[in-house]
């Protein structure tokens, strides 16, 4: 069961900012999508390889040759602050 | 220090990110090129856009593979990508593409040299992972109200390799991370620059009372970006940890930034969220299932390393260890080296001693112009290998002296022109002929009865008088040894 510190602690991690409510609604839907893994917990996986893939395919690999990239403004496009060529964020403040 | 390491003992281990010297990037095919203007080398793979799909660069597992070999590593049949989550605006996915559960290879060693003798150090993984952005800061960190970020360097190729936490001392510690940059460097899979953020090393050091079993609590420093700083650093933190312990406080387990300029280090992060990476396979790349012939084919044109080409010169070329060493510290000085000895022995009137004087002029004058470790710097050399042998083949044949060998080498190295063509040009000719000499010296004699009367006394030095003022008649290119015993001649003669 998740309760309302784990949700705080995965909000932080990927730094969202509930209300309460919101917290709340997170934590009753997180604890449905684990009752979701509990019926295929049930599925007996003895002598089963883990699968991390749906297709059945290795060794994908491209040749180490140098490719266009995109032009500086088409790449700072959707930056909203971009300065000088450099995309311009808050002052990083160290926790 | 000393009084802390008599009664601690230190336990270091250091991770070490190399980045590949691929073309281009880990997972897409934006160039790698230091210094390129920011933002200039990015596409939508490493910029992060959603819906974009990521690709292994074979050239960057193979330089992998060819540094796990070189360490003699496992290198694992199956390995797998990761991802790791943290929030760094440095970083667009949110996620680093690394490895985790499944690494490249595993379980190798690193053999350093020590004081009296050598230490096998282990490695206990090597992946491969991509290199995020780079962030400046508008004006000093303590003011910017924001910062920058060029996305050049995000997804370069970077290798990182852990090692066991074998090394128990500051000095062990810069000795393996030279060992290891040299290593790097001779595989020609990365460049070793350290300035350009190359190599990076980051360390986890712990004390704990000599003789006492369980390890001390460990801190990681990171920001340790040369050999000096590593040792510095270390040399710090221990002494910390040490007056820490003896004042019976507790030693917290933290990340702790090396700050260079002012020579200490100091709490990062001590939120233990911040460790909290969930990592998870990264579902748009599938897994490698390593080829052993493949692996066979690298082991097969592994190039002679380091240490190897050390022993080599000291048993075949009967080089000192310690011109070895020197000789070492990069692949090109190396090239350059074999390179001078192969001219020298196809040039007529080699000396008996031709790797040790080759060796000498090397490490006394090229490498006072030039920086060793720097690959560049060394392979394009104004003094090409054959151009050095060429001025010592003057020095053997009695043309130039020693001395004016020394000048011309500086005229050599500023014009880019070989010895002879110099030495023709400026006249510096040593002067061999008795005739012309002993016409110098006679004249020289008849302005110094001073000096003679002197030496007729039994003033031996008076006769180094003689020959000073000989030298400077002659500036410097008579043969000293022809002055010497002309002059003898005639001072007992009169
Ligand atoms: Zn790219």
């Amino acid at each position: 069961m998740i309760d309302r510190k784990d949700v705080e602690h995965v909000a932080r991690l990927t730094r969202l900012a509930l209300t309460e409510p919101e917290l709340e609604r997170m934590r009753e839907q997180l604890n449905s999508i684990l009752a979701h893994l509990d019926t295929l917990r049930a599925v007996p996986t003895e002598g089963v390889e883990p699968t991390s893939h749906a297709v059945d395919v290795v060794n994908v690999m491209r040749e180490d040759e140098p490719a266009p990239c995109l032009p500086r403004d088409v790449a700072l496009a959707n930056a909203p602050d971009p300065s000088d060529g450099l995309f311009r964020v808050p002052r990083i403040i160290e926790e | 220090m000393s009084a802390a390491a008599s009664r601690y003992e230190t336990v270091i281990g250091l991770e070490v990110h190399a980045q590949l010297s691929t073309r281009s990037k880990m997972f897409c095919g934006c160039p790698t090129t230091f210094g390129a203007p920011p933002n200039t080398q990015t596409c939508p793979v490493c910029l992060g856009m959603p819906g974009v799909l990521p690709v292994v660069n074979r050239r960057a597992v193979e330089f992998g593979i060819r540094t796990a070999l070189a360490f003699s590593c496992r290198v694992n049949e199956a390995c797998r990508f990761a991802r790791k989550h943290y929030y760094y605006p440095d970083m667009p996915k949110n996620y680093q593409i690394s490895q985790y559960e499944e690494p490249l290879a595993e379980d190798g060693f690193l053999e350093i040299d020590v004081e009296g003798g050598a230490r096998s150090i282990g490695i206990q993984r090597l992946h491969l992972e991509e290199d995020v952005g780079k962030l400046l800061h508008e004006g000093t960190l303590e003011t910017a109200q924001a910062s920058l970020v060029d996305f050049n360097r995000s997804g370069v190729a970077l290798m990182e390799t852990v090692s066991r936490p074998d090394l128990s001392s500051p000095a062990e510690a810069a000795s393996y991370l030279r060992a290891f940059r040299s290593v790097l460097i001779f595989l020609g899979v990365c460049d070793g620059n350290m300035e350009e953020g190359s190599l990076r090393c980051d360390a986890n050091v712990s004390i704990r009372p000599r003789g006492s079993a369980p390890l001390g609590t460990k801190v990681e420093i990171k920001n340790l970006n040369s050999f000096r700083n590593v040792q510095r650093a270390l040399e710090f933190e221990v002494r910390r940890q040490a007056q820490a312990l003896d004042a019976g406080e507790r030693i917290v387990q933290e990340t702790r930034l090396w700050e260079a300029d002012r020579g200490y280090t100091r709490s990062m992060r001590t939120k233990e969220f911040a460790h909290d990476y969930r990592y998870f396979p990264e579902p748009d790349l599938v897994p490698l299932q390593i080829d052993r012939r493949w692996v066979e084919e690298i082991r097969a044109e592994l190039p002679e390393l380091p240490r190897a080409w050390r022993r080599r010169a000291v048993a075949q070329y009967g080089l000192p260890p310690y011109d070895a060493e020197v000789l070492t510290q990069s692949r090109a000085l190396v090239d350059y080296y074999e390179a001078a000895l192969r001219e020298s022995s196809q040039a007529s009137g080699a000396g008996t001693d031709r790797p040790k004087v080759l060796s000498n002029w090397i490490m006394s004058e090229l490498l006072r112009v030039l920086p060793g470790d720097d690959e560049r710097a060394i392979k394009s050399s104004p003094i090409p290998p054959r151009h050095l042998v060429g001025l010592l083949q003057l020095i053997e044949n009695s043309t130039i002296s020693g001395k004016i060998a020394k000048d011309v080498f500086q005229k050599m190295f500023d014009t880019g022109q070989d010895a002879r063509t110099i030495v023709e040009r400026e006249g510096l000719t040593q002067v061999a002929d008795e005739g012309a000499l002993g016409r110098v010296i006679d004249s020289v004699m008849a302005a110094n009865p001073k000096a003679i009367e002197d030496y007729r006394r039994g003033k031996k030095e008076a006769k180094g008088a003689l020959i000073g003022q000989v030298m400077k008649e002659t500036r410097g290119k008579a043969n000293p040894a022809l002055v010497n015993r002309l002059l003898e001649d005639k001072l007992s003669q009169t």
